[in-house]
């Protein structure tokens, strides 16, 4: 296109910039995520506070009752109030989500940033095993994992961190690929800092948005996934309140009770809407350049 | 005037004593093929307000004539030719002002009837012939799909269509080319593409966009030419917009000059060149190498355009202007004529008398 | 044309180490159960002789590195060991489910398809009103959804309250199949879709203010015939390679998937092997898989180039 377009272009940019430079709080999608994830997690730690209930606890008289003013969205096969296990759910799915994320992200993140900033044959054996851990879909690792390792919190965050340190690795190879030819760590080398310098004082804090970013995707995934094993009965063990196994006792009801198996999924719903725009108003406010 | 030579510097360049009466004067009193009525370009933001690019242009564009629109980059020429085509890039859009061919407005016209036009009555060329191609479409596809849509050919027949236009355009090769892809051709092959898909529907109005400025200067020349043959032999108008003064000498018949959105001056090429009557066509001139006289010294215009969005409230070109007087700051002067068949934006006019060549 | 695709055999000799690799970790997948693995296979039907037995089997009584080469042997000749459960041959059960959920997997990239073009259409052609924003709810519900929940909710919605499809299985006869896979394919179709909705928007957006369409537009051409002949093959590039690493996932996403719709193919083979400790089952689904997804890889350079004439994975090393 030619110069007359770049002209009024120009001319539209004033509102584009200062859009990009305005502070973070009137980041809309921002602000959204923030609000969302921030009530979840608020919700998760005072659930003791908000409800009379226990999340455990049997009441085989009161099953399977319809939502009324004292059970807001009925209760489950056990007579336990739904409403108490969503909240107690909350407890599990989100730290487990959260803390998931750490060792894949400090590992992946680590690894890929010295491939990619060394290559040479470092680089070739990391990515080689990339590939090979790249081969094996989420699921099928993370299913195949816990179950060697046996059901529980741990093996959970061990089959996660396995699985899930390859995008990581990906995201800042290809990241420092680019950095390490950018002028200013060229100039910084040339101004004799040492490998490590560079890395940390110029390289890092202009690489690890992309990851940053990537994570608040990741926590949905990995969320995802502790809701898929529970659902397949190998996650975190009844009786203790999760989402996933509170979807797979609530199917056998579908047909009579079908706010069971449906409550705990948009649960997870709203989750990931808040993640997801968390991650995006992130991306706005951290990399605005690479977005359109 | 004697298009159609081989040699075109000097019959456009030079021999400027035996033209004849102009095509425009020809065609005086009938319908101009092309009539441009106060056309305003811009962006509307939101809010109402608007920042026009292109202000109030007015020119017409008579059968077989060859018009030449100069301007430097952002004058707005390119979008002006664009408004024409139907092309515009969003946020852009014509604020105001009539496009009118054989009579009719398009832009007024049902979308469906404009673009039944496009080929067969109008048809442009692109500046960049690589982005202006389809990447993942072999050419002679390309070249054959406006025969198809708007002749009502057969895929058969408008793929032989497409290498004859090929081969009219001096392809060599036009068979097996027709299977390339555009990344597979020169740059030089690219354009004779652009321009046989061009006249692939035989328009009688073609609209180039700085049809060889992407070009290596030989294979300019040659395209040139091909554009001009092509034009003469089948009466096809022009309109041909590029930054480069030479390019218009050898092409076009009447020249229209843009700045910051205007049209400051207009007239016939060879009366222009030899006495320009706007301070900015005279700074071109003189800005411009010139192969007749390669010892003449190139005099640079100061400073830059306007920024269109908050241009200066008396004539655009003032704060550049050799010529300045008060009252060019005060208020714009308007597009008058100074000498029949000639047009200049300038108050001051009057005072560019001499004659350059 | 053809002979841009000349790759393909280094492109497979490529995959060699990481296919080894991918042995590698199946093999080890064995050696991290904690203790004696025969014995945690066995749980509480273990007694000396199965142990011993099984120890044999699987070649447990050896040294590590001499039992990855006898698996490895044995993998050459076609051997991945019988089933534990079903005491025949695991590839033969492995090459039953294959089919099914291939079948599955086409399916469903065919209907994201469906789903994902126009709606990436819709939202390019007016970026930023009204049905962009729609789209993009949209992608963000989809991709916020557990996919086994929605194959749920789809249960219920289009199965139970409407009756309009089958709750499970996968039919009797060939006529049914597509029948029975409806739900499970759109529910993979929704899970796949965002993903390639924001990229082929994304790219939309870039091809519709390219010089090209400007010149088809030019030529006449609008709408449909646009979009057609010159739109959907450039902004389908990127793209592809996001479907292709997209298919990976959906792999994972339709093991889960069949189990909540009892279709007998290699996830509900892989989540059964799980619960029956069916040791070989799970290593063959898991290597099998693998194999798809490296395949899948390879399979989407190939019609990257075949889209993309400018594409010549030939003439340069792949990084």
């Amino acid at each position: 296109m030619t110069t007359a377009v770049a002209t009024a272009a120009r001319a539209m940019r004033r509102p584009a910039r200062s859009r990009s430079l305005r502070p973070w709080y009137r980041n809309g999608t921002l602000v959204a995520g923030l609000v969302i994830v921030g009530l979840l997690l608020l919700a998760a730690v005072l659930a003791p506070l908000l409800t009379p209930f226990d999340p455990i606890e049997q009441d085989l008289q009161n099953a399977l009752q319809s939502p009324s003013g004292s059970h807001w969205l009925g209760t489950d096969k056990y007579g336990r109030d739904v409403l108490t296990r969503l909240l107690y759910g909350a407890r599990v799915d989100l730290r487990i989500g959260f803390l998931a994320v750490l060792i894949p992200f400090v590992v992946g993140s680590v690894l890929g940033a010295l491939a990619g900033y060394f290559g040479g044959w470092f680089d070739v054996v990391v990515m080689r095993i990339v590939d090979v851990f790249f081969a094996f879909p989420f699921y099928v690792l993370v299913i195949v994992l816990v179950f060697v390792l046996g059901a529980g919190e741990s093996s959970i965050y061990l089959a996660i961190a396995a699985v899930s340190w390859v995008s990581y690795a990906k995201i800042m190879r290809g990241e420092l690929l680019v950095a390490k030819k950018q002028d200013y760590v060229v100039a910084a080398r040339l101004g004799g800092m040492s490998h490590g310098r560079v890395l940390i004082r110029h390289i890092t804090p202009n690489v690890l948005s992309q990851a940053l970013i990537y994570a608040m995707s990741d926590i949905v995934m990995d969320i995802m996934a502790i809701v898929t094993l529970g659902y397949l009965g190998l996650g975190i063990a009844p009786p203790t309140a999760e989402w996933g196994s509170m979807i797979l006792d609530g199917q056998e009801f579908i047909t009579t009770q079908f706010l069971q198996a449906t409550i705990p999924g948009l649960a997870v719903v709203v989750t990931s809407l808040g993640l997801s725009l968390l991650g995006d108003g992130l991306s706005d406010l951290l990399s605005p350049e690479r977005r359109k | 005037m004697s298009q159609g030579s081989s040699d075109v510097i000097s019959s456009t360049g030079i021999a400027p004593a035996d033209e004849p009466a102009s095509t425009a004067e020809l065609s005086r009193g009938g319908v101009p093929l092309l009539s441009v009525q106060d056309l305003s370009i811009g962006v509307r933001l939101p809010g109402g307000r608007t920042v026009s690019i292109v202000e109030g242009v007015s020119f017409d564009v008579d059968p077989g004539q060859r018009m030449g629109i100069v301007g430097e980059s952002g004058s707005g020429k390119s979008l002006t030719l664009r408004a024409v085509a139907g092309l515009l890039p969003k946020p852009v859009e014509v604020l105001s002002g009539r496009v009118e061919y054989g009579g009719t407005d398009l832009l007024t016209m049902p979308a469906k009837r404009r673009r039944a036009l496009m080929g067969p009555e109008i048809a442009m060329i692109f500046q960049e012939p690589m982005s202006a191609l389809n990447p993942v479409m072999r050419v002679g596809d390309q070249i054959a799909e406006g025969p198809r849509r708007h002749l009502g050919l057969s895929a058969k027949e408008a793929g032989e269509l497409a290498v004859s236009m090929m081969a009219r355009t001096g392809i060599p090769d036009p068979v097996r080319r027709a299977r390339a892809y555009p990344h597979e051709l020169s740059g030089g092959l690219r354009q004779r593409i652009m321009i046989a898909m061009a006249v692939s529907c035989g328009p009688r109005l073609l609209l180039c966009d700085e049809p060889t400025t992407a070009l290596d200067v030989t294979v300019q020349l040659q395209v040139l030419r091909l554009l001009e043959r092509l034009c003469a032999d089948t009466g096809t108008s022009l309109v041909f917009v590029t930054h480069d003064l030479a390019v218009v000498n050898q092409t076009c018949s009447e020249l229209a000059v843009m700045y910051a959105g205007n049209i400051v001056e207009s007239g016939r090429v060879k009366e222009v060149f030899r006495q320009p009557r706007h301070p900015y066509t005279r700074g071109l001139l003189e800005s411009a190498p010139d192969f007749d006289r390669p010892d003449r010294e190139l005099v640079p215009i100061p400073g830059f355009p306007p920024n269109v969005a908050d241009r200066p409230s008396g004539c655009p070109f003032a704060p550049r202007c050799g010529y300045v007087r008060d009252h060019c700051r005060q208020s714009m002067p308007p597009l008058a004529e100074v000498a029949p068949g000639r047009q200049a934006a300038c108050f001051e006019s009057s005072r560019l008398t001499e004659v350059l060549a | 044309m053809l002979d841009r695709l000349r790759f393909v055999p280094a492109r497979l000799l490529q995959s060699v180490p990481v296919v080894f690799g991918v042995t590698v970790v199946v093999f080890f997948m064995v050696h991290l159960l904690p203790g004696n693995p025969a014995l945690t296979i066995l749980g509480q039907t273990a007694t000396p002789d199965r142990v011993a037995a099984l120890n044999t089997q699987l070649g447990l009584d050896k040294p590590l590195v001499d039992q990855y080469f006898i698996f490895l042997g044995r993998l050459f000749r076609g051997s991945l060991g019988d089933s534990l459960t079903y005491q025949r041959p695991v590839l033969e059960l492995v090459l039953q489910a294959i089919p099914i959920t291939l079948s599955l997997l086409v399916f469903a990239l065919v209907l994201s398809l469906v789903i994902s073009v126009p709606l990436a259409a819709l939202a390019a052609t007016a970026p930023g009103r009204g049905r962009d924003l729609a789209v993009r709810v949209f992608t963000l519900l989809g991709q916020g959804m557990p996919q086994f929940w929605v194959g749920i909710m789809l249960i219920l919605l289009l199965g139970v309250k409407l009756r309009l499809f089958p709750v499970g299985g996968y039919g009797m006869t060939f006529g049914e199949h597509p029948y029975y896979l409806f739900l499970p394919a759109l529910t993979l179709a929704i899970a796949m879709s965002p993903t390639t909705i924001r990229s082929l928007r994304a790219s939309t957006i870039n091809v519709l203010g390219s010089d090209y369409v400007g010149t088809a537009r030019s030529k006449g051409a609008a709408g449909v015939s646009l979009f057609r002949g010159h739109v959907l093959r450039n902004a389908a590039i990127p793209t592809v390679s996001i479907i292709g690493v997209n298919l990976g996932y959906l792999v994972g996403g339709s093991l889960v998937i069949e189990k909540v719709f009892a279709i007998p193919g290699l996830g509900s083979l892989m989540i059964n092997a799980i619960f029956t400790r069916d040791f070989p089952t799970i290593q063959a689904v898991a290597l099998f898989v693998a194999l798809f997804v490296i395949v899948v890889g390879i399979l989407t350079d190939v019609v990257y180039t075949l889209i993309d004439p400018r594409v010549d994975l030939s003439s340069k090393e792949r990084a």
